[in-house]
């Protein structure tokens, strides 16, 4: 019986693997989406996310503002539930139907403190395509295979128990290569720290400035995988890493967001300060340089949005400001109704914006931004959107929402 | 006993093979497991083993929670939970009479029975209300506040039809067993809304009672590190030099739900400054607690004049049981100190200067000062 268990699962994992390797192109693999852009070169998104587009909607057993993501099919989300939400979930639902394959839970090693605002299930999981890493605000970080397999096991918190914010640690954890890399930074132990994706190992750790942060890694993509890098933001400080070794390569010493995360293009990268400065990063000379910079881009919660050639920066007042990735001249703005905590993500000509009470906001990017819809989800929303295969996919507290026209 | 052979059978052969020696190496294997990845490769080859088990093993992966590490015990969690998951789904059955043993056992640690309460209840709808009443006072907390939560489900349905006595009854045999802060404010609140007064700081074990002293000078966080004369001796006639001038001990009390201890108002509404909060806890045995701290101000916890937790963060969340360390009372008298240190952040919320400290025994319950 046991060679038979053992031989089906061969047979899923062969399977599995075919729909891995044919399903890349449409998987949402990490927070802002596989390139940290919250950009999808979808089409065919419904502009309407009503009952009409309501493909399914999947109920979570834990809170969270840790956003979907999406590989091979799959959706996995991470929860917490428990008086002190110290009871880790994650979930794996499949994209399809919505039915629920699989869920793991854990017991959190470090401290579940946090702003009752939030939960500890606030960090984005990430995936390579083959295995998902999950991290809490325990600072605990599981790795399973899409079968829900573990593969590893570490409390960053357990280890280091002064490591911790109790608002809550949110930033979302980054696969580039083969390192994990997960950045906590805090008034305790701040430091980040990059672990081998395959064996939980660490690869390197480095003591980062003592300040709250909740921004996440982001990846700065180079003209090969082989050639990626990591931008880590600190309060005071952005900085370029190897991540295999952490060697920094380069660094802008100068007040950072701490919870809106850069945003890259190619070699530009988007750095959100008491505005935004627009930079180029220099490979053969390992600079930095300033572009420009923009008071008027001014930042709310979420990250920036680039595309074609424009980057759209949602303001803590609900203003969606369009200007150009160039120069930074405004060239339209349009008032939704915030706040906002969510990133918005563009699909098609549309960009899609959740604010925390769940109005869902649809605005149609062009010469002029225009609100073409807008609709409710339930309160309380805190995680970005993720696209894939024509659908887009919101996490409230209670449920993923799966919205796709029907084929 | 027909029915105890026939469910090993049906165990036995429901699904894999792996033998219980084997299975017992694969846990011993996945149970060295520690910081820093130690062990990984060991456990995760023994994790795929062992996720092969058939449900008539559970009980077996569950009982080597009792001695693992909280890094193990989650290994072990989820190769339960994957065994479970798959075996529900397959045969719409788990071995529901070991599970509620082993919930029922209470010689086993809370991990392992809350677990198998986890999958015995996903198998066995009927088993949370034939077992929670039984949990009220539950060594495990986790079983304990879902019991809790029912006599509150209970008191509320009873409010909604009316019956407001039985609904009183319900929310105080459910506050007398409650040990989280969240269920005890809102039995608190429940009840007062019908009429019963609770005093909820002494039900939290929060201490309201202060001797408070300063500001003594914070300027550039500096007086973090320096020990400045109440740290030196308890006197609580002495005065010392402070940043505006002489200071002396005066009386300060905590107020509302969760006894705050405001030295905005109790000392002078200043950035860049140190207080100190002392008192004198009466305890007619030794005991070992817990004093359980929530503060956004950088903080220090002397207990008889050994300095048992210190937090020097500023403004960074504030919530009930923020920290937590562990002291042993004497018998007699204790003092209590705590050092509150302000920063010069500017933001208006970062002017709150306060804690609130409450004392507990290991599973939660209040203890207060016996005088």
């Amino acid at each position: 019986m046991a060679v038979t268990m053992h031989q089906a699962g061969i047979c899923r994992g062969i399977l599995l693997a075919l729909i891995v390797l044919g399903a890349t192109g449409a998987d949402w693999r990490q927070f802002r989406g596989t390139d940290n852009r919250s950009v999808s070169d979808d089409k065919g998104l419904p502009t309407a996310c009503g009952p009409e587009t309501l493909a399914w909607k999947a109920p979570l057993p834990g809170r969270g503002p840790a956003g979907p993501i999406v590989v091979a099919g799959r959706v996995f989300v991470a929860a917490s539930s428990g008086g002190g939400q110290d009871c880790l979930r994650l979930l794996c639902l499949d994209a399809q139907s919505g039915k629920q394959l699989w869920q793991r839970q854990m017991w959190a090693t470090g401290s579940t403190v946090h702003n009752s605002f939030g939960a500890v299930a606030d960090c984005t999981p990430a995936s390579d395509g083959r295995l998902v890493v999950a991290l809490w605000s325990s600072n605990d970080l599981a790795c399973f295979d899409l079968e829900g397999n573990l593969k590893w096991f570490r409390g960053l918190g357990y280890e280091s128990p002064t490591t911790r914010n109790d608002v809550g640690m949110a930033s979302s954890p980054l696969i580039v290569q083969d390192t994990v890399v997960v950045q906590l930074e805090n008034y305790g132990a701040s430091f980040a720290t990059g672990i081998d994706l395959q064996t939980g190992q660490t690869r390197w750790r480095q003591a980062r400035e003592q300040a709250s942060n909740w921004t996440s890694p982001t990846v700065l993509r180079g003209p090969t995988p082989a050639e990626d890098l990591v931008l880590l933001q600190s309060r005071s400080r952005l900085s370029v890493h190897d991540p295999r070794s952490g060697r920094e390569l380069a660094a802008r010493d100068h007040f950072c967001h701490t919870i809106a995360s850069s945003t890259t293009v190619g070699d530009r990268i988007y750095r959100p300060n008491d505005g935004i400065e627009a930079l180029r990063w220099d490979a053969a000379t390992r600079q930095l340089v300033t572009l420009w910079d923009e008071s008027r881009l001014k930042s709310g919660n979420p990250c920036p949005v680039v595309h074609n050639g424009r980057i759209y920066v949602t303001k803590s007042a609900g203003i969606v400001v369009c200007a150009s990735a160039e120069d930074g001249n405004t060239l339209w703005q349009v008032r939704l109704k915030g706040p906002f905590w969510a990133t918005p993500v563009i699909a098609g000509a549309h960009l899609y914006a959740v604010n925390h009470a769940g109005l869902m906001q649809v605005v149609q990017l062009g010469e002029e931004g225009k609100l073409v819809w807008s609709g409710e989800l339930e309160p309380g929303v805190l995680a970005s959107p993720a696209v894939s295969d024509g659908a887009i996919y919101f996490r409230t507290d209670g449920h993923v929402w799966k919205f796709a026209n029907k084929r | 006993m027909i029915v105890a052979w026939t469910s090993i059978c049906f165990w036995a052969l429901s699904a894999g093979s792996l033998p219980d020696e084997e299975l017992r190496t694969h846990l011993a294997a996945i149970c060295q497991v520690d910081q820093q990845g130690k062990g990984h490769a060991q456990a995760a080859e023994a994790w795929s083993q062992l996720a092969q088990a058939n449900a008539g093993q559970l009980n077996l992966m569950l009982g080597a929670l009792d001695t693992a590490n909280p890094l193990a015990a989650n290994w072990i969690r989820t190769v339960v939970d994957a065994v479970a998951e798959r075996e529900l789904a397959r045969t719409g059955r788990l071995p529901l009479a070991d599970l509620e043993g082993l919930v029922l056992d209470r010689s086993h640690g809370p991990k392992t029975r809350e677990l198998a309460f986890v999958w015995l209840v996903q198998a066995d709808h009927a088993a949370r209300e034939r077992l929670l009443p039984g949990m009220l006072n539950d060594p495990c907390l986790t079983l304990r506040r879902m019991a809790v939560e029912r006599l509150m489900n209970q008191g509320r349905d009873l409010v909604e039809q009316g019956d407001k006595p039985q609904a009183v009854k319900r929310y105080e045999q459910a506050l007398a067993a409650a040990r989280d802060v969240d269920q005890v404010r809102a039995l608190g609140e429940r009840l007062n809304k019908l009429g019963v007064e609770v005093d909820l700081p002494r039900k939290l074990g929060y201490v309201v009672g202060w001797q408070v002293i300063g500001p003594f000078d914070n300027v550039g966080d500096k007086g973090y590190e320096v020990a400045y004369g109440p740290e030196k001796e308890v006197n609580q006639q002495a005065e010392y030099p402070g940043k505006q001038g002489p200071v002396r001990w005066k009386p300060g009390e905590g107020t509302g739900p969760f006894a705050t201890v405001d030295l905005n108002k109790l000392l002078v509404m200043e950035k860049g400054v140190v207080g100190y909060a002392l008192n004198e806890f009466h305890s007619s045995r030794e005991q070992e607690v817990e004093f359980r701290v929530s503060s956004a101000n950088a903080v220090k916890l002397w207990l008889n004049g050994r300095l048992i937790d210190e937090h020097h963060v500023y403004h960074s969340g504030v919530q009930p049981d923020q920290y937590v360390s562990r002291g042993t009372l004497q018998a007699g008298r204790n003092t209590i100190l705590v050092k509150l240190c302000q920063n010069e952040q500017t933001q208006d919320w970062a002017k709150v200067w306060q804690f609130q400290l409450r004392v507990c025994d290991l599973q939660g319950a209040a203890v207060n000062s016996e005088r």
